[in-house]
């Protein structure tokens, strides 16, 4: 107890005594508007977001974030035990920075709408920054609050409540060099299954030799993950990127994820080429096709559940229409961008049931996805 | 027994963090050296708007999420 104290009063001197040399600021004051479309595995989601961040007077910055999606599905969950269906889901958030001295405070609320689904979360941050502005560090706090619904069940209506607690630091190591690294903890309590998806099970009576019942997780799940990136100034001007994350959870999900993004700008262009991998383990609970019905006390056939790879790719590129040595107007500077995100996935266990065969031994399903974005943001 | 790994890591890492910060630390990179570090393709976030989508469409579609920030609720991903 004395050691907890101890620490946390250090932590706090030190916080307020760190790094007073040079001034840290707000973030700058930015709008971008943003085109987005997934397309892949039969689902097509595409839509706007808009974003504006402007600052009032010399201590506050707001933010608000506008962002639609328009889903049109017909994925292989959806063919194989429902109806293909279209919906949207709205979301918008506000934020507060607060900065005072090498300190900013951060609030952000978001909340998202769908005819069967809704969340609300409240995120809380600190961050300081030390040593002349060489390290940042940020705590992060934030509760959200899901309602689960069924579009055909009016009355049907779970919870779903989520905390986070996050620390980031973010360090310059050289004039070429700056890193950060990310490790945040997430605990779920409630209603975790998708409602609608359903796990099969070998069935003698079945024409098909399975039948579906509705998949049923555990209730509480608790994840941690760890993210470290580098990024690095060349000898020509042009940047490359690691990143590595790790993940573990209580459903005994363990997750690799690395990328590397390079970056070239030319005159008023930059051009950026990102690849990313991931591979992780499945849940405990998923298996493809159960023995029985009620073969085991959890059950999973979500394919994010999977064991599964997905490689990616990225193309992008963004042309300076407003430079900022000249402005335009109240604009000091703007930009358009364009990428391609093209994703390929793997599934190791979740088998493509449309192309038949013996159940259990059908081919391995695998999806490529397309995601396309394009979007303008002005500096003010 | 995961959560309390995580806990003990974080308080570590924090009170390492935080007693560096009495020791006086000073700048080993100087503010005239950072131009580079400045320049737009060094910003770690360049597009927030862009990546927290991203962020969006690997958790819908992967089993793992965080360590890279944190996305807005909701899945659009059945």
């Amino acid at each position: 107890m004395a050691l907890k104290r101890t620490i946390r009063l250090s932590f706090l001197v030190c916080l307020t005594l760190a790094g007073n040399a040079f001034a840290s600021v707000l973030p700058e004051d930015r709008s971008d508007a943003l085109y987005h479309r997934y397309e892949g595995g039969g689902v097509l989601i595409d839509g706007p977001s808009l974003l504006v961040r402007k600052k009032v007077g010399k201590s506050l910055s707001m933010v608000g974030n506008y962002y639609l999606d328009y889903v049109s599905s017909a994925s292989i969950d959806v063919v194989t035990t429902a109806s293909p269906y279209t919906e949207e889901r709205e979301q918008w958030s506000l934020g507060v920075d607060y900065l005072r001295g090498n300190t900013t405070m951060r609030v952000n609320y978001v909340e998202s709408n769908e005819s069967d689904y809704a969340a609300a979360t409240t995120a809380f941050s600190v961050s300081q920054d030390m040593f002349g502005q060489l390290t940042t560090l940020t705590l992060g706090y934030a509760y959200g609050d899901d309602i689960v619904g069924r579009s055909d069940d009016p009355t049907f209506e779970r919870e779903v409540r989520r905390q986070q607690y996050s620390i980031g630091l973010t360090q310059i190591l050289t004039k070429n060099l700056i890193t950060a690294l990310n490790i945040q903890t997430t605990t779920e309590e409630g209603f975790l299954n998708n409602p609608y998806r359903s796990v099969r099970y070998l069935d003698s009576d079945s024409a098909r030799g399975f039948s579906f019942e509705p998949e049923l997780y555990p209730n509480t799940r608790t994840a941690n993950a760890v993210g470290i990136r580098g990024r690095y100034f060349l000898p020509y001007r042009a940047a490359l990127e690691a990143e590595y994350r790790y993940f573990v959870d209580t459903w005994e999900i363990q997750g690799h994820t690395a990328s590397l993004t390079y970056i070239q700008p030319y005159k008023n262009f930059i051009f950026e080429t990102k690849v990313r991998w991931h591979g992780q383990t499945g849940a405990a609970f998923f298996r493809d096709i159960f023995p029985r019905s009620e073969a085991t006390n959890f059950r999973g056939r979500d394919k994010e559940l999977s064991p599964l790879t997905s490689y990616s790719l990225r193309l992008k590129g963004s042309y300076k229409f407003i430079d900022e040595n000249k402005g335009w107007g109240m604009f000091k500077k703007a930009t358009v961008s364009a990428s391609i995100d093209m994703m390929h996935f793997q599934y190791d266990e979740f088998r493509d049931i449309t192309l038949g065969g013996p159940p259990g031994e059908e081919p391995l399903y695998t999806m490529d996805a397309q995601i396309i974005q394009f979007f303008v943001s002005f500096w003010y | 027994m995961q959560k309390t790994t995580s806990i003990k890591l974080m308080s570590i890492l924090l009170a390492a963090v935080a007693l560096s910060g009495c020791s006086n630390v000073e700048p080993w990179v100087k503010p005239y050296e950072r131009d580079r570090l400045a320049d737009p393709i060094m910003a770690l976030d360049g597009d927030p708007v862009s990546t927290s989508y991203m962020q969006h469409v690997y958790e819908s579609r992967e089993g793992a999420r965080g360590g890279e920030g944190a996305a807005g609720g909701g899945c659009g991903c059945n």
